[in-house]
């Protein structure tokens, strides 16, 4: 994608684009068939495929060096420990964070969300102050400041969106103010692929002292992030939207924030000292780390993290973009159709309705012909309500995927147009 | 499995013209089911005579599964008691799920155009949802009926 977001340039950011079809044989599962049709997998934002690089890099793990990390002098929990610290490097270098103590393993976005509203908001909330959160979050951004507001007597405050499935700016403007506690902002919608000018709202929140979160679950996969060039807060997003595993994840912190934040959970590896009297927690990144952690996740996060930089984030934008684009021109033109989600700047991601022609059974008719895609809620259920649907369907694509799938799209949605429109 | 199996003419005719698809303001008994999974939702009515069911209608959103399904059942439910309605309601349970494939056609009648859904697992709660629904409406219950 062309953005003018904050990027950092890579030296293997060539521009000149990549061989599609040598990417695709990196992808294992794209050689499978579904229904007797070769895979055309269309559902990328919801979880992404991996390449052999990143399963390599786990069962190499499993089969030569695994052991506890953290807690052993042999030779094996130091092999461990140092591909699970060194993964934890390979994550700060990807969103440019200034020390790896900013970076604290977590299962996922959910979680990271989940730790920041119990261990920075929940201890600083009482009534009468204000989360600000938009009308395009994911359940994930929205129900762990709900749970937080109902613990502190805090409120819940919602920036509108427009009908092309922006954040409405003036009308932020109009909601941040001197309650406001904390922004949390997705940083791409997944539901709609909208891509967030998150600068400009972490511009006016930093000039009134305001932290913010944001939720880049969708956006890591997608575009350079750099936490430094952001100058947000905090930053949470999941290994296996971006080609690494599932149960494995990031949430960034600003070094003070995390510093002054007390444990989330508590056990074995984020502390230093346990007495019946005392106990002496660990320093960062660890003190958010307790119980042994998911070694092996974040050794195929890296791994991932390492194989898409080789690829290059721009070209890898720069593909997708071009699907989008490729994507948004084939299926405007089938009749019926009406794409939910016009923003200017968008992720690769075409949700749309189909006259009637419900979503579930777009996604049936369409698996039938081997092609993946979302229907439903997406997990934006605000989102679907202020467009007045009750479902979209949702084709998301990545750089391993293609024109000729997005041929094979469009001719299925025109079968299931005949079979029930 | 063919796509076929699933959308049979029946329920795409169901679809596309839903029978006795209308709100219902004097319905003895009314009861909302929701599939949080896919948004389908229904709202159920039904009148009683006595234990006959004297009238039924449905109004909601769905896919072509769930729509069809509710409005083959308001075709099938009406005029029958309580007792028969909750007898069909079991056969058609059996007939989404594998157990029922030896069920009577001549019990069925048009519902058996439902049977090929058994062949996608993904769909059986769409089918099913205004099963569920007819039953908490016939014992007005007053919490929406989820299929999760
Ligand atoms: C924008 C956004 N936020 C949060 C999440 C939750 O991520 P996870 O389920 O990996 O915790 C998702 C994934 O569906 C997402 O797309």
């Amino acid at each position: 994608m062309s953005l003018a977001l904050a990027t950092t340039s890579r030296p293997d950011a060539t521009g000149a684009p990549f061989d599609v079809d040598a990417v695709r044989r990196d992808f294992p599962v794209l050689a499978r068939e579904v229904n007797g049709r070769p895979l055309c997998y269309l559902d990328n934002a919801a979880s992404s495929q991996h390449p052999r690089a990143v399963i390599d890099a786990i069962s190499s793990y499993y089969e030569t060096s695994h052991a506890n990390v953290h807690r052993g002098v042999h030779r094996l929990s130091q092999e461990a420990t140092d591909l699970f610290e060194g993964a934890r490097e390979t994550l700060r270098g990807f969103v440019n964070a200034r020390s790896t103590r900013e970076i604290v393993f977590v299962r996922g976005t959910t979680e990271a969300i989940n730790l920041v509203a119990q261990s920075y908001a929940r201890p600083r909330l009482g009534p009468g102050d204000e989360i600000l959160i938009s009308w395009l979050e994911h359940h994930a951004n929205i129900v762990p400041w709900q749970m937080v507001c109902e613990q502190t007597g805090a409120k819940l405050r919602v920036i509108p969106i427009t009908r092309r499935g922006e954040v409405d700016f003036d009308a932020f403007l109009g909601l941040i103010g001197e309650r406001t506690r904390l922004l949390a902002l997705s940083h791409v919608s997944n539901a709609l692929g909208t891509v967030v000018p998150v600068e400009r709202y972490i511009r006016e929140a930093r000039r009134r002292g305001i932290p913010v979160l944001l939720d880049g679950a969708q956006a890591v996969p997608h575009l350079p992030v750099d936490v430094q060039a952001l100058d947000c807060d905090f930053y949470c997003w999941s290994g296996h939207k971006m080609c690494g595993p599932t149960g494995i994840g990031v949430l960034y912190g600003r070094e003070s924030l995390l510093e002054a934040m007390p444990p989330w959970q508590g056990g074995g590896d984020m502390i230093l000292a346990v007495g019946f009297d005392r106990t002496v927690y660990n320093a960062l990144p660890w003190k958010f780390e307790a119980g042994t952690p998911h070694i092996a996740g974040a050794i195929g996060l890296a791994a991932a993290v390492r194989y898409l930089q080789a690829l290059g984030l721009e070209r890898i934008a720069a593909a997708e973009h071009e699907l989008l684009e490729y994507a948004t021109r084939r299926v405007e033109e089938i009749p019926g159709l009406t794409i939910v989600g016009t923003a200017p700047e968008k992720a690769a991601v075409v949700s749309f309705t189909l006259e009637r022609v419900h979503p579930h059974d777009l996604g049936t008719i369409l698996d039938h012909d081997g092609v993946a895609i979302r229907t439903g809620h997406h997990c934006a259920m605000p989102v679907m309500e202020f467009f007045g649907v009750p479902a979209t369907a949702r084709a998301s694509f990545a750089f391993y995927n293609t024109r000729a799938e997005v041929d094979r799209l469009v001719e299925s949605l025109h079968v299931a147009r005949e079979m029930l429109g | 499995m063919d796509l076929k199996d699933l959308y049979r003419d029946v329920i795409v005719d169901h679809n596309r013209n839903p029978r006795n698809f209308r709100p219902m303001p004097d319905a003895d008994r009314h009861a909302d089911g929701f599939n949080p999974l896919c948004g389908d939702r229904l709202t159920l009515y039904v009148k009683l005579d006595g234990d006959r069911i004297s009238d039924v209608s449905f109004q909601g959103d769905g896919c072509a599964i769930s729509v069809a399904s509710a409005s083959l059942l308001t075709e099938s439910v009406r005029g029958r008691t309580v007792p028969e309605a909750e007898a069909l309601f079991s056969t058609m349970h059996r007939v989404l799920t594998r157990e029922g494939e030896d069920a009577d056609p001549a019990v069925l009648g048009k519902l058996a155009a439902l049977s090929g859904v058994r062949e996608f697992p993904a769909r059986v709660k769409c089918a099913s949802l205004c099963w569920h629904t007819l039953e908490a409406a016939l014992h007005s219950e007053a919490a929406p009926v989820s299929t999760e």
